[in-house]
């Protein structure tokens, strides 16, 4: 837990730094002399009046990129102390069961990959 | 973070000094981006205000404090106002677990009547020994703040560019993940500073069961995983949202993007986010694949200790730490340019563009890059 309170207070520090700036920019920056226009406060709309349709639409492509980011991510996060122990379980003669065992949960993985690529799962149009 | 007052307070400065380190490179960047990018295209830079436009960043500066600190009235207030410190928190975080130099190692000294003790200091702001997996997790944090901007500014255009912009962030950082398992199983260690260690030596590698040892050239990652150093080097571009990765803040695309609602302070922040991503993905390339801040045979902590050995420890040790960040930051700021020159150079891809490149040539080369680092290791040390 020692090693980590160098981490807060680095966050400190910056979120401090963020305020700072904020708040002098506040104090140096124009201030508006009446209330704002009704025109002004718009959302940007290239110059058009109120284009905002009341239901925005999201394209799908969104939901499906952050879920199959999920579940990829957690494939690669299996990787990780594979690749961390790999060397050891090399020196101590079983590398090949340790390599052979892997090979075979990454090409589930690229099957799983390339299945979604040609189902057009990710073709963005 | 620290036994007594002084080690908690130069601990503390460190800290500090290396945020601003991340601060201060900000307004160097620009200007080299800025008269770089003239030179490249073949025109001048900022060239009035001060010497070279030097001042032209600290003139910006304060046009920007004095700019009116707007949102419409369909933007929510407080979240408006957090997104640009949130954005700044990741790319500090990720550059102070880097190791920018030796430690320093400080004998017993006597001060003020008493004596303190011996210390090391580590040339970052944390030490870490997941360093890698910390740097990670940090870096996908970054996706929140470009969302929680888009969301607040309350305006279609910077919601859709938020989205754009978080749906390439995270798909790349998948390439990056898997770049970064060709390191692993290289060095088979999680912090930075064993990275850099085992760099630090002769180039050695089993061949066919022999062990094979090249004298004149170091042990660099960039000889073993030329594939992997593309891959996570375009995998960072994306990241740090730059060119040619740059749709989510390009101008005629969206009216730049996630941030259109945004003026003054809190711009000029979002770019101190931009700059410090690129400057941890810059770091990230020169500890994994370019030695850190060794360059054997030359400058060795060793060697240099050695050549510094009639000082008294503490100055040697010192003086060594300065003259290897000296070569970290060279290397950095290689990289830095790098990242300035291709923006300027390649055109802008297009978003179905970007995103098929995350998806369908990065992540399969990634995989390959792993499949064949992992069948030759095997192949090479058990015959």
């Amino acid at each position: 837990m020692n090693s980590l309170i160098p981490i807060f207070v680095c966050v400190l520090i910056v979120v401090t730094f963020g305020g700072l700036m904020l708040s002098v920019a506040a104090w140096f920056g124009a201030k508006a002399k009446s209330p704002a226009t009704k025109a002004k406060s718009l959302p940007y709309e290239c110059g058009l009046e109120g284009q905002e349709k009341e239901s925005s639409r999201v394209p799908v492509q969104f939901y499906l990129t952050a879920i199959l980011f999920i579940l990829f991510d957690i494939e690669i996060i299996f990787l990780y102390p594979w690749a961390l122990t790999f060397n050891d379980f090399l020196s101590q003669g079983q590398g090949l069961e340790v390599l052979l065992a892997m090979i075979i949960f990454l090409l589930i993985f690229v099957y799983g990959l390339f299945w979604e690529i040609f189902s057009k799962a990710l073709s963005w149009k | 973070m620290g036994s007594d007052f002084f080690e908690i307070t130069v601990n503390f400065i460190k800290i500090a000094v290396i945020f601003l380190l991340m601060v201060q490179m900000v307004p160097l960047l620009v200007w080299v981006e800025r008269r770089g990018s003239a030179f490249i295209q073949n025109r001048f830079g900022p060239n009035r205000i001060g010497p070279l436009g030097l001042v032209q960043n600290l003139a910006d500066l304060v046009k920007f404090l004095c700019k009116e600190d707007f949102l419409g009235h369909k933007g929510r207030k407080n979240f408006f106002y957090a997104a640009p410190v949130l954005s700044l928190i990741p790319a500090a975080l990720a550059f102070g677990a880097i190791p920018l130099s030796s430690p320093v190692t400080i004998q017993a000294f006597e001060w003020l009547g008493r004596s303190w003790g011996p210390y090391t200091f580590y040339f970052q702001s944390f030490v870490i020994s997941i360093g890698i997996v910390f740097v990670l997790g940090v870096s996908s944090l970054a996706v929140y703040s470009l969302l929680l901007a888009g969301w607040s500014s309350g305006s279609k255009f910077s919601l859709y560019g938020a989205l754009r912009a978080s749906a390439q962030a995270i798909s790349y950082e998948l390439a990056l993940s898997l770049s970064i398992v060709g390191i692993l199983l290289l060095f088979s260690t999680f912090s930075f500073s064993e990275i850099i260690a085992a760099q630090n030596n002769p180039l050695q590698f089993y061949f066919f069961g022999k062990q094979v040892s090249i004298p004149f050239l170091p042990n660099w990652g960039i000889f073993y995983q030329p594939l992997g150093a593309i891959l996570l080097f375009v995998a960072l571009f994306a990241e740090a949202n730059r060119l040619p990765f740059d749709l989510p803040e390009a101008e005629a695309e969206l009216v730049a993007g996630y941030h259109t609602e945004y003026s003054g302070v809190k711009i000029i922040m979002f770019y101190m986010g931009e700059y410090g991503h690129m400057l941890v993905a810059s770091a990230l390339m020169v500890t994994f694949y370019f030695g850190g801040y060794t360059l054997w045979p030359f400058l060795t902590p060793e060697k240099l200790n050695l050549l510094f050995s009639s000082f008294h420890p503490s100055w040697n040790s010192i003086l060594t730490s300065l003259i290897l960040h000296g070569v970290f930051m060279l290397k950095l700021l290689f990289f830095l340019w790098v990242f300035i020159w291709v923006r300027w150079t390649l055109p802008r891809f297009r978003y179905d563009q970007l995103m098929d490149l995350g998806w369908k040539t990065l992540l399969p080369w990634a995989l390959v890059n792993t499949i064949v680092t992992g069948v030759w290791i095997f192949l090479m040390r058990s015959f």
